[in-house]
């Protein structure tokens, strides 16, 4: 048997990293293949795994520390819906206050507005260098490789996002982009790509030679970007929420502040504020705050500028869809990842999508719905992420849904198709059905088939086939009920 | 009170035993049990997949061999959750929304329509790690769930506490699912048997001599992934306990 129980540190950091799913063009990801390639990197997939569980852990923790924490996540989910249903008045006020305090604020439709906007402000400002903290909608939008066309250098701030971005990967996860990396893995990258000592894993030595690397950039650099957790409609302020403080080197070091961020993002007051950041970091991480939580509310003195970009992609589409709106209000906290069952085996990165875990299950095929048409049925439906959800997302129901909305757009692969048209005729017909498992042995060539649903090997390649009977339920009710005249009808 | 009895199709074919108890246990309480000899399949294999139309059959099926009765008690919680939450492919007739709102898992019926409070023929003196099935944890409400501030409850071990003997062991991750989920142990195989084997470890890890569930089918799949370890833990529904079928 395969499975070890004691993998020990050592075994980590001689394992090579397990890489993400194959991405071809529209073709619809197999994220089964990437997770089956990450499970058989047994330490990795054992390190995320507890890594991510251990968040879970904190999370757990710090919410019996809160006396209220199921009104607050009602209050936060109301506050979301409220303003969702009225999205256009709060943004329209966020823009009209962000304007007083001398922000300039712009609309983007897609991703590629976005990111035109973005490059056009950098180029009036004769940028040659930005750097930039972790944000998803840059990930979202491909903000980084289409600046870096430009001829701009990209320097993300924040570790984890910086290692993901010299090793040439995604970030696995939204919180933290490096999760499903060992120090040994990390230390390969800093070797090939920084300069730095070979063989030298030490976290501290790490994170200093990150930091060394790029406090250089960070000095000379001519704009600085952020994302932005939460706009304050009332103030026309974006806060940003961080635990390395690189959101403020990034926005405070240039002149130039670029904020992009999703318009779904923005809340009515700043009495609202509290709420989410009481959640926030606590469904995140397990700790009570994040360590910086900032308030950008205009540009620095002195010449400095600050420009916000609302994005749309998809956003206005999905909140005019009923069934899958309430996606929208999600902050981003990671905890569905963390408590996910199948992310933690599979690693962020085989779900071949900017959003990965739970909420990517969701959001993925509002984007495209046939390049991410596996991805809804990467879940068990056990349903834990609705339940650590800060805003109360139905995620586990959406996730039904899609399903439902894929299989009736054709998005169903062949193989369940054939399966659930030939269940569906058998299952609704006693007499089908009966003669299908009339004897012991035509129950034992057929039942696998049909109540596994699949063939033999699926179900028997790691796991030991149930006993099978020699009569069903049915014919010994028969047999002692029926015949004896036992029914009570 | 007229009884209709639902045993599952994969319980009909590899756990016979299972719906036996069931029925014996119930006779113990003097109810008009009858079994509907039409009966097939709740149809939650296509509806997990999303085939509506190919669900919506067997749904209707079902509606006509149990819609005479007051209450329809079957022995598995993900069943149960089929049909109250997710009988939504054929039109919600009254007697569609009459059965819906009157299926009942057995631990419900026990527990919280005929009440029992005594098991005096059952006796199960080992070290017990309860499983609960999603569906039966989250979508029924079987016991509090890790994830939320309320208080603890239950509803398998209130049943069991009734047993003498019965002691329980407590796992590291009480409430993670087992990675069954239906088609997905198939359809996604490999991190079906991940989950399955670190479900599996943590039972063995815990002491449990058996691990009992209100559910055969996630105990199906951790049996195979715990005979295939070589592990020897010992997997029963909780009917067989509360029948003292066991000793
Ligand atoms: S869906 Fe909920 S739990 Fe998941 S990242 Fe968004 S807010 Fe957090």
């Amino acid at each position: 048997m395969s499975v070890n129980m004691n993998l020990n540190d050592d075994a980590l950091q001689h394992e090579t990293e397990p890489k993400g799913a194959i991405i071809n063009g529209n073709k619809p990801i197999d994220q089964l293949e990437a997770a089956n390639r990450f499970i058989l990197a047994q330490a990795h997939e054992k390190m995320h795994d507890n890594r991510l569980w251990d968040l879970r852990k904190k999370r757990d923790a710090q919410m019996h520390l809160i006396p209220e924490w199921e009104e607050l996540r009602q209050l936060a989910s109301d506050i979301k819906e409220h303003t969702l249903e009225h999205l256009a008045y709060y943004l329209e006020i966020f823009e009209k206050n962000a304007k007083a305090n001398g922000i300039h604020v712009y609309w983007a439709i897609d991703a590629e507005e976005c990111n035109a906007i973005a490059i056009k402000i950098m180029k009036d400002h004769k940028t040659r260098t930005l750097v930039k903290s972790k944000s998803m909608l840059g990930e979202e939008c491909g903000l980084r490789h289409a600046v870096e066309k430009e001829g701009i250098i990209v320097i993300e701030t924040d570790l984890g996002e910086r290692i993901q971005q010299l090793d040439n990967e995604d970030p696995s996860h939204v919180v933290v982009p490096a999760v499903h990396k060992s120090r040994t893995d990390v230390s390969r990258v800093f070797t090939k790509t920084l300069n730095a000592q070979a063989g030298n894993n030490d976290i501290h030595y790490l994170a200093e030679t990150q930091r060394e690397t790029n406090r250089p950039y960070i000095l000379k650099a001519e704009a600085g970007m952020t994302g932005g957790n939460f706009l304050v409609a009332e103030t026309g302020a974006v806060v940003v929420c961080t635990n390395e403080g690189n959101a403020d080197l990034s926005a405070n070091t240039p002149k130039l502040h670029i904020v992009t961020v999703g318009i779904e993002k923005v809340i009515p007051k700043l009495e609202h504020l509290a709420v989410f950041i009481r959640l926030l970091s606590r469904s995140a991480l397990g700790s009570p705050i994040t360590q910086y939580t900032s308030y950008f509310r205009g540009p620095r003195q002195q010449g400095g500028e600050m420009h916000v970009i609302l994005v749309d992609n998809t956003r206005s589409t999905r909140l005019a869809d009923k069934q899958f709106k309430a996606g929208l209000k999600c902050i981003r906290c990671g905890a569905c990842m963390n408590t996910c069952p199948v992310f933690r085996r599979s690693g962020g990165l085989s779900y071949g999508s900017t959003y990965a875990g739970p909420i990517g299950l969701i959001l993925s095929p509002g984007y495209n719905k046939h390049k991410f048409r596996n991805l809804p049925f990467a879940s068990t439906l056990n349903g834990s992420c609705a339940n650590v959800c800060p805003v109360k997302i139905n995620i586990h129901e959406q996730i039904f849904t899609w399903r439902v909305v894929l299989a009736e757009k054709g998005e169903l692969s062949f193989t369940k198709r054939v399966m659930m048209q030939a269940a569906g005729k058998i299952l609704a017909h006693p007499s089908l059905y009966r003669a299908a498992i009339s004897n012991a042995d035509r129950a034992l060539k057929y039942l696998p088939h049909f109540l596994v649903y699949n063939n033999l090997n699926t179900w028997g390649r790691q796991r030991d086939l149930p006993f099978t009977p020699k009569e069903t339920f049915h014919s010994w009710y028969e047999r002692n009920y029926m015949k004896k005249g036992k029914v009570h009808e | 009170m007229k009884v209709g009895l639902f045993i599952p199709c994969y319980m009909d074919a590899l756990e016979p035993e299972v719906g036996v108890s069931t029925l014996k246990l119930l006779e113990r309480f003097n109810l008009d049990i009858t079994y509907p000899f039409d009966q097939t399949c709740c149809g939650q294999l296509m509806t997990n997949t999303g085939c509506q139309k190919e669900a919506a059959a067997t749904e209707a099926l079902f509606v006509k061999n149990f819609a005479y009765f007051d209450y329809i008690v079957m022995p598995s919680g993900s069943c149960t959750h089929q049909v109250r939450a997710n009988f939504t492919a054929i039109e919600q007739t009254e007697d569609v929304k009459h059965v819906r709102r009157n299926t009942y898992d057995l631990v419900e019926f026990l527990h919280d329509i005929i009440r029992v409070d005594a098991f005096p023929w059952a006796s199960f003196p080992y070290k017990v790690a309860i499983h609960y099935n999603c569906n039966a944890l989250r979508g029924l409400r079987h016991a509090s769930m890790s994830e939320l501030r309320e208080p603890y409850f239950s509803k398998p071990k209130d049943l069991l506490k009734k047993v003498r003997g019965v002691e329980f062991v407590d796992l590291e991750r009480p409430d993670e699912c087992c990675g069954f989920g239906g088609t997905f142990s198939v359809f996604e195989e490999g991190v079906s048997a991940k989950m399955g084997q670190d479900k599996v470890i943590d039972q063995y890890k815990s002491g449990a001599e058996y691990v009992v569930s209100a559910d055969s089918s996630c105990l199906m799949h951790q049996k195979g992934c715990a005979q295939r370890m070589k592990l020897p833990l010992k997997y029963v529904h909780i009917v067989q306990i509360l029948n003292g079928d066991l000793q």
